[in-house]
């Protein structure tokens, strides 16, 4: 706890209530506080439990997707990640009530059902997710009977998402809401048996940059087939089949596991870990999924994919390893799933982490985190700018991997910077992704524009800046 | 697909119930635009975490800059028994970490709802802890009543309302800007030194959110409008308010005529050469200073480039949507240039534009279709019938190029998907003659990639024959 908030160069960077949620890997095993609201005042760079919500669910593509609330929670989240579609793109139109101040004072169930009716006429979907957000849910509008009511009228799926942002600042609990409207539908109809297959579903896979259909290509090659990815890339009627699988890969920790478990109980599928993220770690995915099929032909084409994949990453990731090596990275992400990844990622790179944080890590996963990485490293739980920018410069750290609101904090200090966000137009999961990875880590750590920017004013004038 | 079934919908206005792809913000991020705009000026926003998180990821990708917004972070406990206290453990760490003198607070909806009176929390915390050298300003801003551009305008206002005071009368004149980019800033504040005008611009965003390069991220950057111009506004001989279609309800320099009888000049912005003449004139009758050669030199560039690119330029069937000061400014801009847009859409009701727009668009060839409380479902489908080939605005008219092809000139808040936002410039006359070239070559760009196709598929295929 030492290296926390007494070594502050200016010690009001930090606010003495956050000391518990950093720590220093190595020293004292104390537990690291986290998962609780944000602090009031820090400038967190958590969203919502709406966010979080809409994060998971908006990929799937035949839906439409209504927020129920004043207009800026759509506004902001319009479009929220990269998922692509290989049809129906409606799940990219960003719906909302647009509550106004006489929805607030009389409740605004009415106006939602109207939407829900204007939507359906308008767009026949075959289903509506309606997202609550902290007004409707401070008001307490009844979301779940409206959406009720509405689906018995429509005879259509209208599924509440009871994400309401202010039962807590934390992503997490949105993933949960999400999830539990995932399970609500892809119950199956009383009496209705679907039959297994041979195939899997892809938990916690959203298509960024088309990642889930790099794994899907993996997989076909070694000749198993995907059922259906939660979400990306999924339509309702895919989703509704998701009984049918023999087994459930879950990518992503947050709510994701407990669907997988859900869906162990409802249905006997059993489920598996895996991660796309790094050449090893997707390699040992592969085999580990390979392994469960107990066939050996999808074992020997397994392993001559991973043989032919490896060899054909393998120069290029040596060639940025020789210009990395030795560099130092800071990790700040939303989940330590992907943190602990990327800590991989880079170690295969040669590079040094000097700083890992989350906004949303669980005590387990801050632990497992603590153990993977070298004495001194600092962990930090929910970080705001002011103590990022703190560990960036003592830590003289040379590249950081984030969300675009690091971004700037970054350039800003002339260091390097990856992100690593729904957002991602470019794949970074697989074989490919990890040479796009380690190509993007490089270009910006290496960058020549860094050199420039210390270069000094022409006739010494130091005050212009 | 979306734009299928948004053709069956009715030609004016928006669907009636949903907003289906959100033209505007809320209130409170207009707020923090403002605030930012005054010098050592930080801003807490009351309500949950999400809604600030967000404001910062739009602000942080529009101005490439970091933007530290605080948050109250109130969670489901203090919804019921109201958020006071964490309003206030909000002020002690904001003071603390980033030891403004000026901090903003504003509200997001959830707060409104809750029936928070910040007023009241703001003298309680004052009169608590003592609070001296810093000055607390609330601004309650409820989005369920108006966009980001309203609340923009309650901010400024209530900026000025809480700092002015009766002052010795004296040369500077006020300026007062709606939301423009720090690069549209400099320019007038260049202008008006060119004109010899002392003045006090409020709020002045030009160096706050678009900084150079310095090595070091600033917790708050300087620049901003000092304090104690603000307070001595009410001393000047006049405000020049770029608010033509700000209504009087929200305007500050109207609360500085009622108050204490400065009188308004209230003038578009001076984008387009008849604004800017508009500005020069006004500024010349207050300033007697004859309008310098440079100027006028400017100004015959622009006029010879009218010239040039007039015939291109009426081959333009533009749709121009944003904040109705703007969108009146593009208007007229496109209007004297041959283009009179077609569709004019904005996300505020209750703006003068619709009233300012008459003289302008009342002899046209094709009277425009006005669109307020617009989205991008309203637009697009007007746009779509009215057969528009360029859409001018932000970020936000993304799909009106993916689904229809229509090419988008960003211009306005926010553009959060291509770079360099804060640095667009299109006041003064240089800044129209870039407007102007963009706007011409995006038709040019156009044209020229598809009329070969156009043309054979109209003679060489048989269904043109
Ligand atoms: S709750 Fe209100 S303030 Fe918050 S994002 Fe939604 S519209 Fe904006
Ligand atoms: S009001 Fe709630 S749901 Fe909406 S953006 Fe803010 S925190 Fe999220």
């Amino acid at each position: 706890m030492e290296e926390s908030c007494t070594l502050a160069n200016s010690a009001t960077a930090c606010i003495a209530e956050r000391q518990d949620s950093i720590q220093t890997a190595g020293t004292g095993r104390t537990r690291i506080h986290c998962t609780t609201d944000s602090l009031a005042g820090s400038v967190s760079q958590r969203a919502c439990v709406f966010c979080g919500a809409r994060v998971v669910l908006n990929p799937v593509t035949d839906a439409v997707h209504l927020v129920h609330g004043p207009i800026g929670c759509a506004t902001y989240t319009m479009d929220i990640r990269g998922s692509l579609s290989s049809g129906s793109e409606l799940f990219r139109t960003s719906f909302s009530t647009d509550m106004k101040e006489k929805d607030v004072i009389f409740g605004g169930e009415k106006k939602l059902a109207a939407c829900i009716d204007e939507l359906v006429a308008k767009y026949h979907p075959p289903a509506i997710f309606v997202y609550a957000t902290c007004v409707s849910g401070m008001i307490g509008d009844d979301i779940v009977a409206v959406c009720k009511a509405a689906s018995a009228r429509h005879h259509t799926e209208v599924i509440p998402v009871e994400s309401s942002g202010f039962i807590s600042g934390n992503k997490v609990v949105g993933y949960r809401a999400a999830a539990e409207a995932l399970l609500t539908l892809i119950r199956p109809k009383e009496g209705e048996i679907i039959e297994k297959t041979r195939k899997v579903n892809f938990l916690g896979e959203y298509n960024l940059a088309g990642e889930m259909w790099l794994a899907r290509r993996y997989l076909a090659e070694m000749g198993i087939e995907i059922n259906v990815a939660f979400t990306g890339d999924s339509t309702v009627a895919a989703l509704k089949k998701a009984p049918s699988a023999c087994l459930n890969l879950v990518q992503c920790t947050g709510s994701m596991h407990w669907v997988a478990s859900n869906l162990e109980r409802t249905f006997g599928t059993p489920y598996m870990d895996v991660n796309f993220f790094g050449p090893e770690n997707t390699a040992e995915s592969l085999r580990r999924i390979a392994a469960f099929y107990n066939d050996p032909a999808i074992t020997e084409r397994t392993e001559a994919l991973i043989a032919r994949e490896m060899k054909r990453i393998r120069p290029e990731i040596e060639k940025y390893r020789a210009k990395l090596r030795g560099k130092r990275a800071a990790i700040y992400l939303g989940g330590a799933y992907k943190a602990i990844a990327i800590i991989r990622q880079l170690r295969g790179l040669g590079m040094e982490i000097v700083l890992s944080g989350t906004q949303t890590g669980n005590v387990d996963e801050y632990e497992n985190m603590s153990r993977i990485l070298s004495e001194g490293t600092i962990i930090i739980d929910d970080a705001n700018p002011a103590e990022l920018e703190k560990f960036l410069l003592e830590k003289h750290v040379d590249v950081m991997i984030g969300g675009v609101k690091e971004r700037f904090l970054a350039y800003k200090l002339g260091i390097g910077f990856v992100d690593h966000n729904h957002d991602r137009k470019d794949g970074l999961s697989g074989f490919s992704g990890a040479v796009r990875f380690a190509r993007e880590v490089y270009v910006t750590t290496c960058s020549p524009v860094w050199k420039c920017l210390h270069t000094p004013v022409p006739g010494g004038n130091t005050h212009g800046q | 697909m979306a734009s299928e079934a948004a053709a069956q919908t009715p030609a004016q206005g928006r669907v009636k119930e949903t907003n289906e792809n959100q033209c505007n913000m809320c209130m409170p991020i207009g707020g923090v635009v403002a605030f930012k705009g005054i010098e050592n000026a930080m801003v807490l926003i009351h309500g949950s975490q999400g809604c600030s998180t967000y404001m910062r990821l739009f602000n942080v990708e529009h101005f490439n800059e970091p933007v530290d917004i605080a948050s109250s972070s109130l969670n489901e406990k203090q919804t019921i028994h109201g958020g006071e206290a964490n309003l206030k453990k909000a002020m002690d760490n904001v003071i603390r970490v980033y030891q403004p003198k000026v901090l903003g607070i504003l509200t997001t909806c959830l707060a409104e709802t809750m029936g928070e009176d910040i007023d009241r929390i703001v003298a309680s915390y004052i009169e608590e802890k003592k609070i001296s050298g810093i000055d607390i300003v609330p601004v309650p801003t409820p989005s369920y009543s108006g966009t980001h551009a309203e609340g923009y305008w309650a901010a400024v206002r209530g900026i000025v309302a809480y700092y002015a005071r009766p002052a010795q009368s004296h040369r500077r004149i006020n300026v007062i800007v709606p939301n423009i980019s720090p690069a549209d800033l400099r320019e007038i504040k260049r202008i008006l030194g060119l004109m010899g005008l002392e003045y006090t611009l409020l709020p002045d965003i030009s160096m706050t959110l678009d900084r150079p390069w310095g090595g070091k991220y600033q917790k708050i950057p300087p620049g901003g409008t000092p304090t104690a111009a603000i307070a001595e506004m009410t001393g000047a001989p006049v405000t020049i308010q770029f608010g033509s279609t700000c209504p009087d309800s929200l305007s500050p320099g109207k609360y500085l005529e009622d108050e204490y009888h400065v009188p308004l000049v209230n003038l578009p912005l001076p984008i387009g050469l008849g604004n800017m003449d508009l500005f020069m004139k006004t500024l010349h009758k207050i300033s007697g200073n004859p309008v310098p050669d440079e100027l006028v030199t400017e100004r015959g560039w622009l006029m010879d480039a009218m010239a040039d690119a007039h015939k291109y330029d009426a081959d333009g069937v533009p749709a121009v949507y944003g904040e109705p000061e703007l969108v009146y400014a593009l208007t007229s801009t496109l209007a004297e240039n041959g283009a009179m847009p077609a569709v004019i859409a904005t996300g505020s009701k209750n703006s003068l534009l619709a009233e300012r727009l008459i003289p302008l668009t009342e002899g046209a060839d094709e009277p425009p279709v006005l669109i307020e409380e617009a989205d991008f479902a309203s637009i697009e489908d007007a746009a779509i019938r009215a057969g528009v080939n360029i859409a001018i605005g932000h970020s936000g008219g993304k799909m009106l190029s993916e689904r229809h092809d229509i090419p988008l000139l960003r211009i306005g808040y926010p553009i959060h998907d291509r770079m360099g936002g804060q640095r667009i410039l299109s006041a003064g006359y240089r800044g129209t003659l870039a407007f102007l070239d963009t706007f011409t070559n995006t038709l040019l760009n156009h044209k020229y990639a598809t009329y070969r196709q156009k043309i054979k598929r109209e003679f060489c295929t048989p269904e043109g024959m």
